[in-house]
């Protein structure tokens, strides 16, 4: 691929180390896909945070990366880490766990990454624009970004977009190009969508069929939030790879072949595949973050009474300051609840906090903490879950 | 006996020489929750190579899957010195490139035939990555250990 003279140098290790290493990793990825040259990028989210997944080499990594004085040039910012950076004690997680993830977040704020620790760094301001190219690697936030805002980013990894990061670049080649964007098949929603619950199950459903085709899904544009989009967002990118859709609602151009019908039946597939019928003793609600309209809903749903089973609220520590002002926190902790922050239900070392089955809406956790930790889920809306919370 | 050294030509993605036994495995490799970066073992349940290790050898698969957190693996197969000494693929991807830029590993892919069927494990394969040229001996020569330069 073509590079300038400055990147040439910073290959050439002329930067520091870190630069050098940087470079190198884009470099071979924009090389093995074909890129003609790098592109400047606004923001870089990063992950691989939490303990719990990138462990032991992880850290390692990090901490050899980060001492040889790699900086963040532009705004760079994180995913969720594997506990409440203060509250992490009162949830049990255990302290051995707790040292590593403090060690590992050391190393990201010697490097001048912020330490935002979510998933939904769209519900931030201008993290990024309509056109802006950025180097995101949240799977969901990156099809939120690519398909809702109008930016520009590919399916990055934890290490590319440290590197973005640190060079402020990253290969141009796949959805950056806007021949790369064009949807390749249609889904017609032949049901009405309730719930955000069915919108994570459409989601899923679409990612399971389509791998990583581009989906234009008709059926969708007037009727929904950035809450219930911020759900399709984040199913389609778990059980597929798929890394932008499009709502628009005439084809632009003649890519897409093929047409798919989805219907009621298919979305209670899923949820027959993924909800277990047994009742649990937590309600886990955040994944993806909950925004400040749902954590109102949840307040709302919760005032003046008291849970019964457990309820973990999981946001933003950015959300939830906000939240805070708003009285919601207040309102959903004197309930019982708990508005945790700088984590979720699967980055956190949910066994080892005592839980061993949840009630959540979220397919994407169903999914991930049947494969990861062997725990099942009862999937309802995010409602009900408050109304079984207070059961 | 006499044995044979066939050469592929594929397309280089990084950099560096290594040679040593092939181990061949027709499913993809997730190396986060697949592999054991401790001691190169493969942990997969239901893989293939499962309890088998990949340390010191030339890892030899289709693709990478699974997390981007497999780069982070095979750094640490480096540090823990139970890396592979090269690894060829069909079709590579941002993980196994991610894993080998950072755990410097020579990384070959897109040969002009498929790797998978043409090495078996037990062969001799050199790697050289800078070039994208591979050299498979069939059948494991007496005398060589597995070596890696840059």
């Amino acid at each position: 691929m073509f590079l300038t003279k400055r990147e040439e140098r910073i290959l050439e290790g002329e930067e520091g180390e870190a630069r050098g290493l940087a470079m190198k990793l884009l470099v071979a990825i924009g090389d093995a896909y074909e890129a003609k040259r790098m592109i400047k990028v606004h923001s870089a989210q990063i992950s691989g945070v939490s303990y719990k997944t990138i462990g032991e080499p992880g850290l390692e990594f990090l901490k050899e990366f980060s001492s040889k004085g790699a900086l963040a040039r532009v705004r760079a910012m994180l995913n969720p880490a594997g506990m409440d950076l203060t509250r992490w004690r009162e949830l049990d997680v255990p302290k051995e766990f707790a040292q590593k993830q403090l060690e590992i977040m050391q190393c990201f704020r010697n490097m001048r990454i912020q330490p935002t620790c979510t998933c939904i760094p769209y519900y931030t301001e201008g993290t990024a624009l309509r056109g802006q190219h950025v180097a995101w690697a949240e799977s969901s936030a990156i099809v939120f970004a690519n398909s809702v805002l109008g930016a520009y980013t590919n399916r990055e990894g934890g290490p590319t977009a440290l590197a973005s990061a640190i060079l402020g670049i990253s290969p141009f080649y796949g959805m950056h190009l806007d021949e790369q964007r064009i949807p390749t098949h249609l889904v017609k929603v032949r049901c009405k969508l309730g719930s955000e619950l069915d919108y994570s199950l459409l989601g899923f459903w679409i990612g399971r069929n389509l791998g990583s085709y581009l989906p234009r899904i008709d059926g969708l544009q007037e009727v929904s939030s950035y809450d219930e989009l911020k759900a399709l967002s984040a199913s389609m990118a778990v059980s597929g790879s798929i890394p932008m859709f499009s709502m628009k609602k005439r084809a632009d151009k003649k890519r897409e072949n093929e047409t798919i019908d989805v219907d009621r039946e298919e979305l209670l597939e899923i949820h027959y595949e993924l909800s277990s019928e047994r009742q649990f003793e937590h309600v886990c609600l955040g994944c993806p973050h909950l925004s400040l309209k749902e954590l109102r809903l949840i307040a709302r749903l919760v005032s003046g009474r008291k849970t019964m089973k457990k309820l973990w609220c999981f946001t933003s520590r950015h959300l939830r300051d906000i939240a805070e002002r708003h009285g919601y926190v207040s309102t959903i902790e004197q309930a019982g609840g708990k508005v945790v922050c700088d984590t979720c239900m699967v980055v956190s070392p949910i066994r080892e906090m005592g839980v061993s089955g949840m009630i959540t809406n979220s397919c994407k956790a169903a999914h991930y903490l049947r494969s990861l930790n062997r725990i099942e889920s009862h999937l309802v809306s995010l409602e009900e879950c408050v109304r079984h919370a207070l059961a | 006996m006499h044995s044979r050294r066939l050469r592929m030509d594929g397309r280089r993605v990084v950099d560096g020489f290594g040679a040593g036994e092939a181990v061949v495995s027709r499913q993809a490799v997730s190396f986060f929750g697949g592999v054991d970066p401790r001691s190169g073992v493969v942990i997969e349940n239901g893989h293939e190579l499962k309890g088998q290790s990949i340390s010191g050898k030339v890892l030899v698969f289709p693709r990478g899957k699974g997390s981007t957190v497999g780069s982070y693996v095979i750094y640490g197969l480096r540090k823990y010195g139970t890396a592979p000494v090269a690894i060829v693929n069909i079709e590579t991807e941002p993980i196994i490139i991610g894993g080998c830029v950072l755990a410097n590993i020579p990384l070959v892919d897109r040969l002009d035939c498929n790797p998978v069927e043409a090495i078996q494990s037990g062969d001799w394969v050199e790697v050289k990555g800078d070039t994208g040229t591979v050299w498979v001996t069939k059948g494991r020569p007496q005398t060589q250990s597995s070596r890696q330069y840059r």
